[in-house]
């Protein structure tokens, strides 16, 4: 592999000189913050690497106006120390992904030691990569919180798009457009994002026992009810054995998990009638604080398939909610394949044995059946470089989604190859 | 209002275009060529601007949509597609040399999926159609822009529609969950679906607000809601507008985001009050109407929480709806601001700019000194959770000259919405309507680059044309790469 000479632009303006050049030249960029995600989506090859950690800091931050701007390369562990001050949070939840992608090799241990692990990754990264955690069926996506920023094009050109206020439809919004275009439109140099109150409380109700089947009832019967639910995620009874919590690894069952969050005594009279109509399908528990936090980062950063020494190969795949449980049970039967649920059934993680098919015509299959799509979220590199990383497109979708690129970088030098092997 | 200017060519086809597009939707009222039955067509929401189209045709199947466009783009026929025709910007004004595309017929729900909590709709059902459609079963849709009743859900796409509920539940965009789009040149693509995020870029989010300037939007797939267990508002009068708006602060930094929270001024109350008889108090000079949703227990802690804020901030007057009766007639007199406003004036022209709220007592007392420069009168509605403003401002167009001065107060609103820090357009979008102020808040390096994006999926500017965009630019002009030739030009860049 060719190791490229990494550039370090110390302001936008030599981040805009940059790629002008490169894109008269046609040379190709690879872009990174701090490198958190780069083992996601397909390899790259690029004749530089550009770190963009000089475009780092939180520029304004206004708590009644629910909104904050800072450089791409800010990290994550920054923001979250500056919303936890004034009471508020990013309310989608961005995953660290560190422990997940890092193993096998560990560069980070997994397990209970990361309690107080400060998150990896970049706020420009999460918004790229638009990944978001178990909040997602409440309160949307990476991009739902995207409210607008400045960056430099493939043209090597300056441009904005939306603002700094929570509602606005002035011209494209651009920002979902950039929010999970993997580096591959243009780089930010300032994003500005909407952020909202912290709960007061968070308390979670475990149901246990039952096949995915049963789990996804409770999850829909959760999600379905006025009670406001923050989170539904299921894992079987081989996965829940490892958890950290002990009250879940105690259970010796499966366990269908709800998240209530909100003013104290609203959290539990929600709790206290959730208990109430779950318990049809099995005993129920209730986590507080402290085990409801740490239970929901499991989740939410993939720790059941962030051991040291699993080896398997991890999919990601997003499917109709109350598909999942179905997919969930179809996948695993195979040998050494475990799966769990998250966003309520429509988030499914599966662990696969390493292997040059990774099982993809079977993780297609179910997700052509389903509708919806699935990401190979966990390989070697060589072998995101040769199966398909991201859902194939049909031919149109395909052919417009060149004709975006070539819109925002004609040239082809933003991290070219990422998504797909031509654009 | 400067539109593109008619194409002669095209004018002078107009027979044979309407011969093409009836065989593709034969029947009665597929398409209308009468100068009289194209008149309701004329205008939209916004009836200062009135153009009659070149004709109108009415399709029922994706299969006839992707036809016309096709049609349309082969001969070089301009589209501008229409739902209900209630836009507040002019999104849906036909052109003379264009085919209006009305999707009026497209008005059947087909899905609807509890378990998944959505509903499938072709996009002419109406945003309160959809509601109707699953309350039965305790759920709702919560986008609920004031025209409900009759805009339509794809109208609501392309526009990104918002309403008083959207600072606890989001705009559209924050609501769909799938789409089928036809592009000009006939292609059907499907984005989305019951599932969560796109595959590959996020076409969901760029096509929804993308006011009609980039497909057809022919199936919609919207997320739904359980109706909370209760809701209950609260009316909160006060002297002055810096009190009211301390007041919405100090809320959300408490944590609390309201299902609603709006806000009127003086006239703005006393025409609302006049005309809905909500019970409003009238000795106030700045009104909020402050709703609280969820569980039950959860709405009465939050009520007392926010009865003592609005103490605190001198509200001179608190009321708490005691019945649902009671809460929507608190909301009677909000929903009726603008035709009571209407009974004040022969005519008004409502504004929609969004500005960081913590500077509205400056905004509204400059926007006071430009009704009196203008001598127009001004009543404000403004959404306060979030900052977008509605300005209405009262002119009689009877009077020659009024017009021309209530847009150009107008522009100076949005202009000054613009200097502060906001933006020019919150909810009811650019259209024709702010088409020309788009360079207050945009250099030309951010409209072209809009436009690439446009090019790549309507390269001949075929869809809706003269909206959004002050100039449109050819696409193969804005596609070319600038040359920089040269060494790597930059030594004091660090490199490793």
């Amino acid at each position: 592999m060719v190791v490229s000479e990494t550039i370090r632009p110390e302001s936008a303006d030599q981040l805009r000189d940059l790629l002008a050049w490169a894109a008269s030249e046609s040379k190709p960029l690879e872009i990174v913050g701090s490198g958190s995600k780069r083992a996601l989506g397909r390899p790259v090859a690029a004749d530089y690497v550009v770190e963009l950690g000089a475009l780092s800091g939180i520029s304004l931050y206004e708590p009644d106006e629910l909104v904050l701007s800072a450089g791409p390369a800010t990290p994550l562990a920054e923001i979250e120390t500056a919303l936890a001050e004034k009471n508020q949070r990013l309310d989608f939840e961005p995953p660290d992904y560190g422990p997940l992608l890092s193993a096998p090799g560990g560069v980070r241990a997994g397990g209970a030691d990361r309690t107080n692990a400060p998150p990896t990754g970049t706020l420009g990264g999460a918004l790229m990569c638009n990944l978001s955690g178990p909040r997602r069926v409440k309160s949307g996506a990476a991009r739902d919180h995207f409210l607008g920023f400045t960056a430099v094009s493939g043209h090597g050109t300056v441009f904005k798009s939306g603002g700094r206020v929570v509602k606005n439809v002035t011209g494209y919004d651009l920002s979902k457009l950039m929010a999970g275009s993997w580096g591959t439109l243009a780089v930010t140099t300032d994003v500005t994002i909407k952020v909202l109150p912290a709960a007061e409380k968070a308390r979670t109700v475990l149901v246990f026992g039952g096949d995915a089947a049963i789990g996804g009832r409770a999850m829909t019967l959760a999600l379905n009810s006025p009670y406001d639910v923050s989170a539904a995620a299921w894992l079987p009874e081989s996965l829940a054995a490892q958890s950290a919590i002990d009250m879940v690894s105690a259970g010796k069952a499966s366990v269908a998990a709800i998240r209530v969050e909100g003013f104290g005594p609203s959290v539990e009279y929600r709790c206290r009638i959730l208990r109430e109509q779950l318990g049809a399908l099995g005993p129920t528990e209730e986590l507080h604080s402290t085990n409801s936090v740490e239970f929901w980062k499991e989740i939410r950063d993939v720790m059941p398939f962030a051991r040291p020494g699993d080896e398997r190969l991890v999919w990601r795949l997003s499917v109709p909610p109350a598909a999942g449980p179905g997919i969930v049970a179809a996948l695993a039967e195979e040998d050494g394949t475990d799966g769990f649920l998250d966003w309520g059934g429509g988030l499914v993680w599966l662990a696969v044995p390493p292997g040059a098919e990774a099982r993809e015509p079977a993780v297609r299959e179910a997700v052509a059946r389903s509708g919806g799509h699935a990401t190979l979220f966990r390989a070697p590199a060589e072998l995101r470089g040769t199966v398909l990383v991201f859902q194939p497109q049909e031919t149109a979708k395909a052919a417009l989604t060149k004709r975006i690129k070539a819109a925002f970088d004609p040239a082809g030098i933003l991290n070219p190859g990422r998504m797909y092997p031509e654009s | 209002m400067k539109m593109p200017e008619p194409d002669a060519g095209v004018l002078a086809r107009r027979a044979e275009i309407a011969q093409a597009l009836t065989a593709i939707v034969p029947g009665d009222g597929g398409v209308i060529v009468d100068p009289d039955e194209l008149r309701p067509y004329e205008s939209d929401g916004l009836t200062a601007y009135r153009q009659p189209p070149m004709l109108v045709v009415l399709p029922e199947t994706t299969e006839q949509v992707r036809r016309v466009l096709r049609y349309c783009h082969e001969n070089g026929v301009k589209v501008v597609p229409r739902g209900a025709g209630t836009s507040l910007s002019g999104g849906a004004l036909p052109l003379a040399d264009g085919v209006l595309l009305g999707m009026g017929r497209f008005n059947r729900i087909l899905e609807i999926d509890y378990d998944n909590r959505c509903v499938v709709a072709q996009p002419g059902v109406t945003n309160l159609g959809i509601t109707k459609a699953v309350e039965h079963k305790g759920f709702y849709y919560a986008p609920d822009p004031s025209s409900q009743i009759a805009c339509s859900i794809g109208g609501n796409i392309a526009e990104n529609a918002g309403g008083v509920h959207c600072l606890k539940y989001g705009l559209t965009t924050n609501n769909v969950l799938g789409l089928e789009l036809v592009m000009i040149d006939g292609e059907v693509i499907r984005v989305g679906g019951k599932h969560l995020d796109a595959e590959g870029y996020d076409l969901l989010g760029v096509l929804t607000g993308s006011e009609g300037l980039l497909g057809v939007v022919t199936e919609v797939t919207v997320r739904i809601l359980r109706s909370p267990e209760t809701a209950r508002a609260m009316l909160a009068g006060f002297q002055t507008n810096e009190q009211a708006g301390d007041c919405v602060g100090r809320i959300i930094g408490a944590g609390i985001i309201p299902g609603g929270m709006e806000m009127m001024d003086g006239l703005a109350i006393r025409a609302a009050e006049e005309f809905a008889h909500a019970g409003y108090p009238l000795d106030v000079e700045a009104l909020l109407i402050i709703e609280l949703d969820g569980p039950e227990r959860e709405v009465d802690d939050l009520i007392g929480r926010v009865t003592g804020i609005a103490t605190e901030t001198g509200a001179s007057t608190i009321r708490i709806s005691e019945s649902n009766a009671e809460r929507e007639a608190f909301w009677a007199g909000r929903k009726a601001a603008f035709p009571a406003v209407g009974r004040i004036s022969p005519d008004y022209y409502c504004m929609d700019g969004t500005i960081p709220r913590h500077r509205l007592p400056e905004v509204l007392r400059r926007v006071t000194e430009l009704s009196r420069q203008y001598g127009l009168r001004v009543a404000n509605v403004f959404h306060a959770g979030d900052g977008n403003l509605h300005p209405l401002i009262l002119y009689d167009a009877n009077i020659p000259g009024e017009l021309d001065k209530a847009e150009a107060f107008g522009a100076d609103i949005l202009k000054l919405c613009v200097e502060v820090g906001g933006v020019l357009t919150g909810e009811h979008g650019v259209g024709v309507e702010k088409r020309d102020l788009m360079t207050e808040m945009f250099s030309e390096d951010d409209l072209n680059q809009q436009q690439r994006l446009k090019c790549a999926f309507d390269p001949g500017s075929l869809l809706n044309p003269g909206k959004m965009f002050p100039e449109l630019h050819r696409c193969a002009e804005l596609g070319r790469v600038h040359v920089h030739r040269g060494k790597l030009p930059f030594p004091d860049i660090s490199r490793f």
